[in-house]
């Protein structure tokens, strides 16, 4: 069996099983390419029957334009439901505060919005397009993965995952984190997205963007970053190897404006994916904290 | 291109760690970043070099305590192969991640300190492996730079090995010598040991068939969801989705539903865009039948002419895998595949000291124990012997008080 077909049927019995297993199910839709993935695979897991489970994004606030078109046009697309989560209601509500100074983001507010939709939803499950490739504490980390009801990750306390069989039980207020590509890398997902023809938000092509750099990455300039006199506004041809919070998620140089080049240029590249993602570098143990929190 | 997942078991010593690190070194899977991370780290090797274990050590507290606590898995791909990984630590309490690291690979890497031989902990390892049913074994004797490179340790040592082999039944092993530390026959073979005619581990794990998706079993798909769209224009739709356990599913085979037993016709089979004419092992499809039949979430489709097993009283290798013991008195839940059902322990046969491999007779299961035992449960299953279809023959225990997973079996008749 070819590795995509191998790699693509294990995720659809995942997804399968999210459906079998739980009551409320919900799919984590960030707009990045792993997610959109995702999609495809419900797609090829449930057509031509609906999805048993909404969409939810939860929504920062400082997005990328090109991705929230791009939302609205495949939920328009696929006619599935659409749940938002927006951080800023968090802010208005007084649940969490917006963060200040030069290096201020919404990504660690984003937990607690989270924690809020899947509380006022009632979800069992999230399905999230979260790899064990991406970073080391992730390479640990269970298919199914309960959380506790404060969205806690206990990697001391994951339950053994063995042969095909995901055991998805768990007591009320619980909740279950669940990867169905966890086995996927970075590169299996672009030949999986170049081999499907899938369409992908405009931000991971190259393009001209004004740019400034920040703790020696490039950030796109955008009212979301705190900018002062020593930030030097310089036009690139950038693109963007994740979908986050347009406050955190740095660019990278580049003339791939084609799948093939960004391909090409995976397979040579000396940069690892979330090493373009700022909020991993605060320490080497930024992921397992935030995951132990509750975040994705 | 396909992929090989292997799973490496050898102790905290052996270099299992530092193993992994140097695949993923050599095979220039290691990033930037990653690498500039390590170099970072005030972890060195005694001779000033980067210590490659680092790679693997995912959490805090291993890297506090310098130990490997759970599976980490990682990833790695060359022109002809991509490999998964399943890294899993030696120490005795951990043989639950060891059982469950190995319950998904076609591949293991048994590590052997070359000072030290064949000790204990290989045969509990070597055990595990057995147990599981893996069809194919490598034996890398690890740390030939600590024996002078030298031939003869390395033949004793696999004279030994072999012994142990034959005891348990084992096929397919393979004896490497290497050293990971200095990188001798890991990606490319050794400069030093010329005597050494075979292949590096990395040559080997890229040409090794392996046979997992064997098409000529006995047909068998669980079935996990029903597709009904009930829309106008999909009114009578029904379809059976699931993913293939073993064999080959055609259109018109005739085939059975278990456990309503009840048989009828592959009408369609159907795989997103497509129609297809079979569907093989490991295929996710949705397969629809001529006849109107009551069919849920748990029942499994298979061919009518070799029909799986169905009891409600199972003998089955179990290993423990919680640190409350097993209660006798209790009943568990049993998922086999996508059917859930109540349980007992009916029966305890007999416990094996996984040390010295000797049976003895027990009335309790401790975290980390194995042995045989004997499942009452409330539903018929159908299921096949392990040692014939892994995929349908094994199953876990759920604790309902806590939910956790405290069992895996392997169905022995």
């Amino acid at each position: 069996m070819d590795y995509l077909d191998e790699l693509e049927s294990e995720s659809i019995h995942i997804l399968r099983e999210v459906a079998g297993q739980f009551e409320k199910p919900a799919l984590l839709f960030s707009g990045g390419k792993d997610s959109i993935t995702l999609v495809r695979l419900a797609e090829k897991a449930f057509r031509p029957g609906k999805f048993p489970f909404p969409l939810v994004h939860i929504d920062t606030g400082h997005n990328f334009e090109e991705t929230i078109r791009y939302r609205d046009e495949m939920v328009e697309r696929i006619g599935e439901r659409l749940i938002v989560g927006a951080v800023q209601q968090s802010i208005n509500e007084g649940k969490v505060m917006e963060q200040t100074g030069k290096n201020a983001s919404r990504n660690a507010l984003q937990t607690v919005t989270l924690l809020d939709t899947i509380q006022a939803h009632g979800f069992d499950a999230c399905i999230g397009g979260a790899r064990r490739d991406e970073e080391k504490a992730r390479a640990k980390e269970r298919i199914f993965s309960v959380r506790d009801e404060f969205g806690q990750w206990d990697p001391k306390r994951q339950r053994p995952e063995l042969w095909n069989i995901y055991n998805g039980k768990i007591h009320k207020g619980e909740n279950v984190r669940v990867f169905p590509i966890s086995n996927w890398t970075e590169l299996d997902v672009w030949n999986y997205i170049r081999r499907e023809k899938i369409a992908l938000p405009s931000i991971y092509f190259a393009h001209q963007r004004d740019c400034i750099t920040r703790n020696g990455q490039l950030m796109a300039a955008s009212p979301f970053l705190n900018m002062d006199d020593e930030d030097i506004i310089t036009n690139r041809k950038v693109r963007f190897r994740t979908v986050g919070d347009m406050s955190c998620t740095a660019a990278v140089e580049s003339d791939a404006d084609q799948i093939d080049d960004i391909i090409t240029e995976i397979t040579a590249s000396k940069i690892s994916e979330r090493g373009a993602r700022m909020d991993d570098k605060v320490s080497e143990a930024a992921m397992e904290d935030r995951k132990k929190g509750g975040y994705f | 291109m396909n992929i090989l997942k292997f799973f490496t078991a050898g102790s905290v010593d052996d270099g299992k760690s530092t193993l992994i690190g140097r695949l993923l070194y050599d095979t220039d899977s290691i990033l930037a970043d990653q690498l500039e991370a390590l170099q970072h780290s005030n972890r060195k090797n005694d001779d000033g070099t980067i210590d490659l274990a680092i790679l693997t050590d995912g959490l805090r507290a291993e890297r506090e305590q310098g130990i490997t606590i759970d599976v980490a898995y990682k990833y790695f791909q060359t022109e002809k192969r991509k490999f998964i990984i399943a890294d899993t630590p030696g120490h005795i309490q951990y043989t639950r991640n060891m059982v469950t690291g190995a319950s998904t690979a076609n591949l293991a890497i048994i590590l052997i300190d070359a000072r030290n031989g064949v000790v204990e902990q290989t045969i509990r390892h070597s055990y595990l492996v057995s147990l599981l049913e893996l069809k194919h074994i490598v034996v890398c004797i690890n740390k030939m730079d600590m024996v002078a490179y030298n031939e003869t340790v390395f033949n004793a040592i696999i004279e030994k090995y072999k012994t142990l082999a034959q005891n348990l039944g084992l096929k397919n092993v393979t004896y490497i010598p290497v050293s990971a530390l200095k990188g001798d026959n890991i990606v490319v073979p050794s400069s030093t040991m010329h005597w050494y005619e075979g292949e590096s581990l990395l040559h080997f794990l890229e040409q090794v068939e392996v046979d997992d998706h064997d098409t000529t079993e006995p047909a068998r798909m669980p079935v996990q969801w029903v597709i009904r769209p009930q829309t106008d224009e999909l009114h009578d739709y029904r379809g059976y989705a699931g993913r293939v356990l073993s064999g080959t599913f055609k259109l018109n085979d005739y085939v059975t539903v278990l456990p309503s037993n009840v048989s009828s016709t592959i009408s369609r089979i159907e795989f997103f865009d497509d129609d297809l004419l079979q569907a093989y092992v490991g295929q996710s499809v949705i397969i629809h039948l001529k006849d109107n039949i009551d069919i849920s979430r748990g029942d499994i489709l298979v061919n009518s002419s070799a029909l799986p097993i169905e009891s409600k009283r199972i003998e089955a290798d179990l290993c423990w895998m919680d640190a409350r013991v097993l209660d006798p008195s209790i009943t568990y839940l049993i998922q086999h595949n996508s059917k859930l059902s109540k349980c007992k322990i009916d029966e305890i046969i007999f416990k094996v000291d996984i040390n010295t491999l000797e049976k003895a007779a027990a009335d309790d299961f401790k975290l980390n124990d194995i042995g045989r035992v004997v499942l009452k449960t409330a539903e018929v299953l159908s299921y096949d012997v392990y040692g014939d279809n892994r995929a349908n023959g094994s199953a876990i225990l759920i604790d309902s008080r806590t939910n956790l997973t405290v069992g895996a079996l392997m169905f022995r008749n």
